[in-house]
């Protein structure tokens, strides 16, 4: 991975004290705070704008929400999250939370985020029955390949400006990374591989310095 | 390498539902307005429960054409019901490209000994359960999620918090049982000991739970959630309200807030009248729903 040339991918990169917020509006929450947990790493649910304040870094989590982005909006959080992401602060999304973060959704007029330079198309893989496992080569990530895990999930179409594709599957763009921004269509989080939060942990870390 | 229909993704779309609500609906308008209130999924039906109930007779999967052209509708995943123990059912379903079955005591049973073996199937099935038994031999079939049976179509919800409260008993019960007691326990449950380990030792169902049964108001919603409910299905409390785009919206926002009664103050106002509700006791016994399913 990129950022992974300045901030080693050493446990020990990962400052303590660093509390990361798990967006939870709906989705697939507790499954990453279990995650960040087993990183050792605080984890805190985020639906108010005084607890978007407390966080160094956020996760936007798998869901199904198409209308995530209108609650951010009508609760008043897209302001200050996109004012904190545009600052440095890091943001991951994990499929929905991708959708979410992206610029452009092909076919819709969904408002999003528009924090990642890239073009994302929906339920790209095909309905829940074509939902699949399967393993990834990522840049930049040491070992075997990642478990992926895929649920009706996004790919991405196209990516511009800062936008580095990480890792495909079938030719398509399914991991970004964007300065201080990550995207995955898969779900880390309902693995046992801790990898990518370590990694998204790092970001934390170094944004922070 | 490429799997598909594992136990990861099955219960995996479960576990993306959480913290939403799953909506009844019976024509593809319907779907859309569920869709735009922010329902993370919508169950398409040729009637809801309380139709179901009113008409009486034989009550079986929907027509394809009424499935088929919700799922054209709607961009979030679409659900059906197969009645218990109709495997056929859940093939044609299957093969339709459904994203999720319920397996459903709304339906008229197929069959009074035996629930479909849903582990062959690359689709994932909800179930619904009365107690941790009952969850737990869904879950040895292959149910991907668990829902509580409530008394569907009843408009009240005093019986799926009965069926909420006793799953979390249950489990409560069982993680602090020593070892030794597990393997009676699980005869006495009538479900498999592997899974009651496991649940002893999480403390909690090894997939995700929803209520569904009676929710006719965010109140109700709310209720649930802050009884550690994960989400809601809510069957004929929309359509049946007086203002369904209202009334549906309202319950999601509570249901994403449910710890905040600020906000579910503020969404519960001026949606007009819920639907008209069913005391239990009135209801004759050969038409309850939740006793179907062994």
């Amino acid at each position: 991975m990129p950022a992974a040339k300045s901030a080693k991918t050493t446990e020990h990169a990962v400052k303590p004290g660093l509390r990361v917020g798990v967006l939870a509006l709906q989705g697939d929450v507790e499954e990453h705070l279990a995650a960040l947990a087993a990183c050792k790493a605080e984890g805190v649910r985020v639906k108010t704008v005084e607890e978007l304040e407390t966080i160094d870094g956020l996760i936007i989590p798998g869901g199904e929400s198409t209308t995530i982005a209108n609650l951010l909006e009508r609760f008043k959080l897209q302001k200050p999250l996109l004012e904190r992401a545009k600052a440095g602060m890091p943001v991951w999304g994990t499929c929905m939370g991708m959708i979410v973060m992206a610029e452009k959704v092909a076919g819709s007029k969904q408002p999003t985020l528009g924090l990642l330079h890239i073009e994302v198309k929906r339920n790209a893989f095909g309905r829940q029955i074509e939902s699949t496992e399967e393993p990834l080569e990522i840049e930049g990530l040491d070992g075997k390949p990642f478990p992926g895990v895929f649920i009706r999930a996004p790919w991405i179409e196209s990516a511009w400006g800062g936008a580095h594709i990480l890792s495909f599957l079938e030719g398509k763009g399914v991991m970004v990374w964007q300065r201080n921004l990550l995207g995955t269509s898969f779900h880390p989080e309902l693995t046992d591989d801790l990898r990518i939060h370590k990694y998204f942990l790092q970001m934390v870390s170094a944004a922070k310095q | 390498m490429k799997q598909k229909g594992t136990d990861k993704v099955k219960r995996g779309l479960a576990q993306m539902l959480k913290g939403g609500v799953i909506m009844d609906v019976t024509t593809p308008e319907q779907a859309i307005i569920a869709q735009e209130a922010g329902a993370v999924a919508v169950m398409a039906l040729e009637r809801v429960p309380a139709d179901i109930r009113k008409e009486g007779g034989v009550a079986r999967m929907a027509a394809i054409e009424v499935v088929q052209r919700i799922m054209d509708a709607v961009t979030i995943p679409v659900m059906a019901k197969a009645r218990i123990g109709h495997f056929v059912e859940a093939q044609v379903l299957e093969a339709l490209g459904i994203d999720f079955i319920d397996e459903s005591e709304v339906l008229t049973p197929a069959d009074e000994s035996y629930h479909i073996d849903k582990r062959p199937f690359t689709v994932p099935f909800v179930c619904g359960a009365r107690n941790l038994g009952e969850a737990l031999r869904r879950i040895a079939e292959g149910a991907a999620m668990i829902r509580t049976k409530g008394e569907a179509g009843s408009g009240n919800i005093v019986e799926a918090i009965r069926h909420l409260r006793q799953v979390n008993d249950d489990i409560r019960r069982l993680s602090v049982l020593p070892e030794e007691e597990l393997v009676s326990n699980a005869r006495d449950l009538g479900a498999p000991v592997e899974i009651v380990r496991e649940v002893a030792k999480a403390g909690r169902l090894p997939v995700v739970m929803f209520v569904a049964g009676g929710i006719a108001t965010p109140a109700d919603a709310v209720l649930c959630m802050q009884l550690g409910s994960e989400g809601v299905f809510v069957g004929s409390g929309i359509f049946k309200s007086a203002n369904p785009p209202k009334t549906a919206k309202a319950i999601v926002e509570a249901t994403h807030y449910f710890d905040d009664p600020k906000i579910v103050l503020e969404v519960s106002k001026e949606l007009g009248a819920p639907m008209a509700g069913l005391e239990i006791g009135q209801i004759p016994k050969e038409q309850l729903l939740a006793g179907r399913g062994w």
